[in-house]
């Protein structure tokens, strides 16, 4: 009963929020709608018993595409107006787009309902496939994992490399040499003959 | 079952060179030349290692990596190339302003990726070794961020090669779907049980496809004239040699290992592939007058030559590709060489007319170029004639004699611009003077054309060679 009940509410959360990235005026508004999309998706795949494809699903796409998304329309000067311009120009193309989607949904939906279609086996047992895909991970799959981690560090360098300007001649607080300062550089000890002042 | 000393080099490799990369970050003292003088002893240990320790063979990391003595070979020659390309990139980037300690870091990087594709035994390994050579590529390429070319050349590259990523990754998952497996065994197995399915020649062939882009065979060498052009020269020098080499490698790996029992099926695509490099090669590069952007082209038209033997799909040919291979990149590197040491008072020049009349100020530099144009054209008494030679008798024994005959007419109609730049050098009125070349790089293109005359000359080391090439080989059989 309570799953049934939070299917159909996330499923309406999804479909309705989905509607609302293409339909409200604010690209912002748009990416913020996305991401509650892309949450109720989540909470879809929770409910489906598979948790790691969730969290992937919020890690990924709402921690770095969607984030992604927001700078590209907050930092780039994009004219939607524009964009919108040749809507109905395009409408043609994109109503056969939507037709073939259509036509592929029917088709998977006939075949799982009708056809003789094999149902994926289901590990019933207590660990949860974040601890089965851990398992392997770490053992059987330890030399792609490290290598991977290898190919974002370069990825990282070459970020690094090809953006860094050190530019000269700019004051910047350095904590280091405040911090190292000694007693003799900061005083100096002036001999005053009393009476008669520095001048 | 992970036997991690067979793969002693490649963690050398990834440990070091993160190593470097702490020991390079500086703020005050420059650390570029340190930092590159260690890169190139790194490399250096890395080629020989593989034979130091005892010539091991064996899987490691449950399979996805493989140690055998076509691994070795091709290791041997990447590290060796790779660490002449750093030797003669550090007076250019001195002088160019570029001397960041990150190149050398990024080259470590580059044959780290290429050992483990040459080395992988894994549809996974492939993709991650394909990956981690070329995003380190990319970056060199646009290593020069204030030269709108340098920079253009890197976007071209990548994108570019962002694609040919995509017709790698659609192609393995195509085999993983029709065969159920990325190891390389088990695909052949799988092949043989189940018979020849569409999903898997299809998969194939986008891998090859793929694959092809990094070797840039027609008709997928688009980016290769403009990169060659825009790039640093001595990124060019490095692109030209080791990273080739590790993809054609890779290319022989797959076609006589998960697809040995299937020939008549890579046949044809290596074929198209081979005949049209070869052409595309040989007549663009007949109207270029910038000789980064010839040797592009006759880099395509080499890679050609090179895809020939491995056409006829025998052991044979996998020898004489190496043959080919080997005597192609001592001769690249000695071009490269020569080409650094076009600067003049004002800086660097490229233009082949800049070399016209160099046979009398500098003769050196002058004799070394035509030795390594006469051994591309090959020449029969230098070593360029022995891997052609190599190189189209697998061919011709197995009855692919049309394929060898455009061959031909494609090397005819490519000494035509080698000869022009040798007529050029000797013959042309001189408009200016090279000033005098640091010492590295005068010694390499030295050292290299001596390898081309020398090797032919002195029958016992032609005769070892021979036997090492041969056992390397046949590993792969």
């Amino acid at each position: 009963m309570l799953v049934t009940l939070s299917f159909y509410l996330l499923a309406f959360v999804a479909i309705s929020s989905a509607l609302m990235v293409v339909m409200s005026r604010n690209p912002v508004h748009s990416v913020m709608f996305l991401i509650v999309t892309f949450f109720s998706a989540a909470g879809l795949f929770l409910l489906m018993g598979a948790e790691f494809l969730a969290l992937l699903l919020v890690m990924v796409y709402v921690g770095a595409v969607a984030v992604l998304f927001l700078f590209v329309v907050m930092m780039l000067d994009v004219d939607f107006v524009e964009l919108k311009q040749g809507f109905l120009q395009y409408l043609p193309f994109g109503f056969v787009l939507a037709v073939i989607l259509l036509a592929e949904m029917v088709m998977v939906g006939a075949a799982y309902f009708f056809g003789e279609s094999e149902k994926l086996a289901i590990y019933n047992d207590e660990k949860s496939n974040l601890e089965r895909i851990g398992e392997v991970l770490y053992t059987d799959y330890a030399f792609f994992f490290e290598a991977a981690g290898l190919v974002l560090l370069i990825a990282l360098i070459g970020a690094v490399v090809l953006t860094l300007r050190t530019r000269e001649g700019v004051r910047k607080q350095d904590a280091h040499t405040q911090i190292s300062r000694t007693r003799d550089e900061a005083i100096e000890m002036v001999d005053l003959p009393s009476g008669e002042g520095v001048g | 079952m992970l036997n991690l000393h067979l793969v002693i080099p490649e963690i050398l490799l990834a440990v070091s060179a993160s190593l470097l990369l702490g020991f390079g970050v500086s703020k005050t003292k420059n650390r570029a030349p340190i930092v590159r003088l260690a890169a190139i002893v790194i490399l250096l240990v890395y080629a020989v290692l593989g034979y130091a320790l005892g010539s091991q063979d064996g899987e490691a990391f449950k399979g996805a990596l493989v140690a055998d003595s076509f691994a070795r070979y091709i290791k041997f020659f990447i590290g060796v190339a790779a660490a002449a390309g750093l030797l003669l990139a550090g007076n250019y980037l001195e002088r160019e302003k570029l001397d960041h300690y990150e190149f050398s870091v990024l080259t470590l990087y580059a044959v780290l990726g290429m050992s483990i594709m040459v080395a992988s035994n894994n549809l996974l390994s492939l993709y991650i070794g394909v990956e981690m050579q070329s995003l380190a590529l990319y970056i060199m390429a646009a290593f020069n961020r204030d030269s709108l070319r340098a920079s253009e050349a890197g976007l071209k590259y990548f994108v570019l090669g962002a694609l040919s990523s995509g017709l790698l990754l659609y192609g393995i998952s195509l085999i993983y779907g029709f065969t159920g497996t990325l190891n390389f065994e088990q695909i052949a197995i799988s092949i043989n049980e189940t018979g020849l399915t569409l999903g898997v020649v299809g998969g194939l062939v986008f891998l090859l496809c793929g694959l092809a882009f990094k070797i840039s065979a027609a008709p997928f060498h688009m980016w290769t004239p403009d990169v060659y052009e825009g790039s640093p020269t001595p990124v060019t020098g490095f692109f030209a040699a080791a990273p080739k080499f590790a993809a054609i490698a890779l290319i022989a790996r797959l076609v006589m290992g998960p697809f040995g029992d299937i020939t008549d099926q890579w046949q044809q695509v290596i074929i198209v592939l081979a005949a049209m490099s070869m052409f595309i090669g040989a007549i663009g590069a007949l109207r270029q007058t910038n000789i980064k952007r010839l040797m592009a082209y006759s880099s395509i038209a080499n890679m050609g030559f090179a895809l020939v033997p491995l056409a006829a799909g025998t052991v044979a040919g996998i020898r004489g590709m190496l043959v080919f291979m080997t005597i192609y990149i001592i001769t690249v590197i000695g071009i490269f060489a020569c080409i650094l040491q076009m600067r003049i008072r004002d800086g660097m020049v490229e233009k082949i007319g800049d070399l016209s009349g160099i046979a009398k100020t500098n003769r050196g530099m002058a004799i070394a170029m035509t030795i390594f144009m006469l051994s591309l054209m090959g020449i029969p008494p230098l070593l360029g004639f022995f891997g052609k030679l190599f190189a189209f008798l697998p061919a011709v024994q197995a009855d692919l004699i049309w394929l060898v005959v455009l061959a031909l007419i494609a090397s005819v109609i490519g000494a035509f611009y080698y000869l022009r730049i040798i007529k050029t050098m000797w013959f042309d009125e001189s408009e200016h003077e090279f000033i005098v070349p640091v010492r590295a790089l005068s010694l390499t293109s030295a050292i290299s054309a001596f390898l081309l005359i020398g090797l032919v000359l002195v029958p016992f080391i032609a005769k070892s060679g021979q036997n090492w090439i041969a056992i390397a080989a046949s590993s792969l059989s």
